[in-house]
């Protein structure tokens, strides 16, 4: 195992961290609460000199996404990171950043998309990009932000993948905690991360390529087709990259995490910070004897419908816990979690929870009423129910 | 020795220009004939283009999938972050020659190009971010004094008393009611930059102008007018000269502002009335029918004129005195 070494450190800290050791060539950039951090302490790094990254202080999220596409069509690594509306304002790059293949690398910080204005943390700002093609990671705590970093270059950077990658924490919930964090050496980590190897880069004059041409019925189609390929192989790319981290570092990753699951029969789905929560309430239940579990979500997409289904039959129920809404239907990840299970044979019986919408807190107790409910048979497909909430 | 028209041609008789045939244009358009003199200009003086290209009439008729006109490389990434995409590929340039990874002996030029809609309205913006930034790239804006891709709609550059189908005229309103945006101010304000008119009725005046924007150590923005036959009507042989009759009736007057300092490089001995311009376009067919015509046309002479004083004056007063 290699030498590492121990840091108190927030996941923004954590964030910065890992792309110190990746150097990028490019990053452009755009503050936004709780995001900024990530910024501010990668731009002492270049101020420092410590890194040799170019950094593009740009005048908005829209242009910071922009600049990401054309430095990395140039044949640059690039990166970027944002939160919420600066998300949102991206949008537009966000899809074309994946149909471009690109493989750029973006920690993004949850916060609550407006309105009204709310900085705190929710997932709804990377729902709303769940269909832009973009492979999406979700941590639970500070180390994973490290560690899904290094990872992500990998996987974005992989021959059968070339597509961009979320890297998910949970805004100041993660972003401005400290906890300590395992690092590993600068040579070590840039070993891990290897070098670019740019494909039809536009620097290269001597092979000209036409990036973003209009693309209509005839061919539009079969492009997509090959995007929805892409994103299928990452599930034969990333289980190789996890367990050559794993090797490195001890630390095993994978789709999902099971926690004490092998003879749960009433298991929790969640995704980021709240798995931490999660996890200290399954402890508590098992010492009482009630046979609880944990699935934590590492990828959301691509979805690992698979393993999910795998690790979910036979169960006698599921609660799903969400931090973003989808107005008028189901929440994101409960109506993934079901769609998951129609076909498998036996079917456990499935709740659906939405929480912490704005930063509203969650807490141990919150997570053993879902279980509660769960244990009494309460729970009624498709009601969808509120932890935390005032009625 | 300056570039001068024939030995462009002498140079590219046997040379791509970058732009190459096939694209789907109509005849007589004015945008493809701005780029490739910009492109002409630069690959003869020895650079290596790279071409960013916001979405327009030009964009979508040069790079049909499975075909693409272009034999330079090119990106096109949405309608108003044309000048943020380059300004990421000239980064990315600086930063891979910097550690190694790319040869420092090419010569490369970096272009932005737009139509006036993505550049006086909707990209404004990351223009105006781009070369506050001061990255070392070109934005060549060719103006149609609308939005041809979609249509005929207004754009900030429209000319009052032009039809649009977002301002047409009508029995109420006259059309278009505002003067066009100043862009070349707008842009010239931002404090290091190299900012230009030209037209290619007047091609020396051009080239020597894209010349001057290749050499420049930052960035450098040319407006250029580019009629549409689609929308002003006017018959495919005739874009060229409408050019210099809007040079002639101080419609596009030919000026320069390098880092503060104005110098108008063409001033005709005699000036033709701006009524003649309009005349000659069909865009302003329904201006001509309506009673108050005269107090529109009044009103644009007025203007084309005051302008012409004021580029004068900021010449006299700023020569000598760069920002810089
Ligand atoms: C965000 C966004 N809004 C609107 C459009 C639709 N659109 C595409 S091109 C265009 C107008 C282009 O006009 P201009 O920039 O003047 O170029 P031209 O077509 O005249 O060459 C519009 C409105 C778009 N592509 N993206
Ligand atoms: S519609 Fe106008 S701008 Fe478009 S190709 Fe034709 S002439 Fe050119």
């Amino acid at each position: 195992m290699t030498k590492v070494h121990k840091e108190a450190i927030t996941g923004a800290q954590a964030a910065a961290y890992a792309m110190k050791q990746i150097e990028p060539d490019v990053v452009a950039a755009y503050p936004i609460t709780p995001q900024t951090p990530i910024v501010e302490y990668f731009a002492k790094y270049v101020a420092d000199g410590v890194v040799k990254t170019e950094m593009v202080p740009v005048e908005s999220e829209h242009s910071a996404m922009s600049a990401v596409v054309g430095a990395a069509a140039a044949g640059a690594r690039a990166m970027t990171a944002t939160s919420a509306n600066g998300l949102a304002l991206m949008h537009e790059i966000v899809y074309i950043t994946a149909s471009m293949r690109l493989p750029v690398v973006m920690p993004v910080v949850n916060r609550a998309l407006s309105g009204p204005i709310n900085i705190h943390c929710d997932h709804s700002d990377t729902m709303a990009e769940r269909d832009s093609g973009w492979i999406q990671l979700f941590c639970e705590d500070a180390q994973e932000v490290y560690d899904l970093t290094l990872m992500a270059v990998r996987l974005a950077e992989h021959e059968q993948v070339r597509l961009p990658v979320m890297v998910n924490q949970d805004g100041f919930i993660i972003s401005h905690g400290v906890e300590p964090v395992e690092l590993l050496p600068d040579e070590v980590a840039k070993k891990f991360v290897g070098e670019l190897k740019p494909l039809y880069p536009l620097l290269d004059t001597e092979h000209p390529v036409t990036y973003g041409p209009l693309d209509l019925y005839d061919y539009y189609f079969e492009h997509k087709r090959q995007q929805i390929e892409a994103m299928k192989n990452v599930f034969k790319v990333f289980p190789s990259i996890a367990e050559e981290f794993y090797n490195i570092t001890g630390r095993r990753y994978n789709f999902v995490e099971p926690y004490k699951m092998e003879d749960a029969q009433y298991v929790m789905v969640a995704l980021g910070s709240t798995n931490g929560t999660i996890k200290y309430v399954v402890d508590q239940l098992r010492e009482e004897g009630k046979k609880v579990g944990l699935l934590k979500i590492w990828m959301f997409r691509p979805f690992p419908k698979a393993e999910i289904q795998r690790l979910l039959t036979g169960r006698k129920a599921v609660v799903v816990l969400d931090r973003s809404a989808s107005f008028g239907a189901e929440a994101p990840l409960y109506e993934a979690i079901k769609s998951s299970l129609y076909e498998v044979a036996s079917k456990p019986l499935l709740g659906s929870f939405v929480y912490g919408l704005g930063g509203r807190d969650i807490n141990p107790e919150l997570v053993r009423f879902a279980f509660e409910k769960a244990m009494k048979h309460e729970l009624v497909v498709d009601q969808e129910l509120y932890l935390g909430l005032r009625e | 020795m300056p570039l001068t028209m024939k030995k462009l041609a002498e140079i590219f008789t046997n040379k791509e220009t970058g732009l190459t045939q096939g694209h789907r244009m109509c005849p007589g358009c004015g945008a493809p004939i701005t780029v490739k003199l910009a492109l002409m200009t630069a690959k003869a003086l020895g650079y290596e283009p790279v071409i960013g290209f916001a979405t327009g009439c030009m964009e979508v008729s040069s790079t049909i999938y499975p075909f693409t006109s272009w034999s330079v490389p090119y990106i096109h990434n949405a309608f108003e972050n044309v000048a943020a995409t380059i300004s990421g590929v000239e980064t990315a340039y600086r930063a891979l020659k910097k550690s190694g990874k790319i040869s420092a002996d090419k010569k490369y030029a970096f272009f932005a190009f737009g139509g006036d809609g993505g550049t006086y309205d909707i990209g404004l913006q990351s223009l105006s971010g781009a070369v506050e930034r001061g990255h070392k790239f070109i934005y060549i804006l060719y103006d149609n004094e609308g939005y041809m891709n979609t249509g005929n709609q207004r754009s900030g550059s429209t000319p009052p008393g032009a039809d649009t189908t977002t301002a047409p005229v009508g029995k109420k309103i006259p059309g278009k009611v505002q003067l066009k945006k100043n862009i070349v101010e707008i842009i010239a304000g931002h404090e290091y930059v190299y900012a230009a008119t030209v037209a290619f009725g007047e091609p020396m005046d051009f080239m020597s102008k894209i010349e001057k924007a290749l050499s420049f150590d930052g960035p450098s923005f040319i407006a250029a007018l580019s009629p549409c036959v689609r929308y002003w009507r006017v018959p495919e042989d005739q874009t060229v000269d409408i050019t210099k009759l809007a040079i002639q009736t101080k419609y596009w007057p030919l000026y320069e502002v390098d880092r503060g300092v104005y110098k108008v490089t063409r001033k005709p001995s005699t000036f033709k009335p701006v009524s003649e311009f309009i005349k000659t376009q069909e865009r302003f067919r329904l201006l001509l029918q309506r009673p108050d015509a005269q107090e529109i046309i009044d009103e644009i002479q007025h203007y084309v004129d005051r302008r012409w004083e004021r580029l004068l004056a900021l010449e006299e007063a700023t020569k000598d005195k760069p920002i810089r």
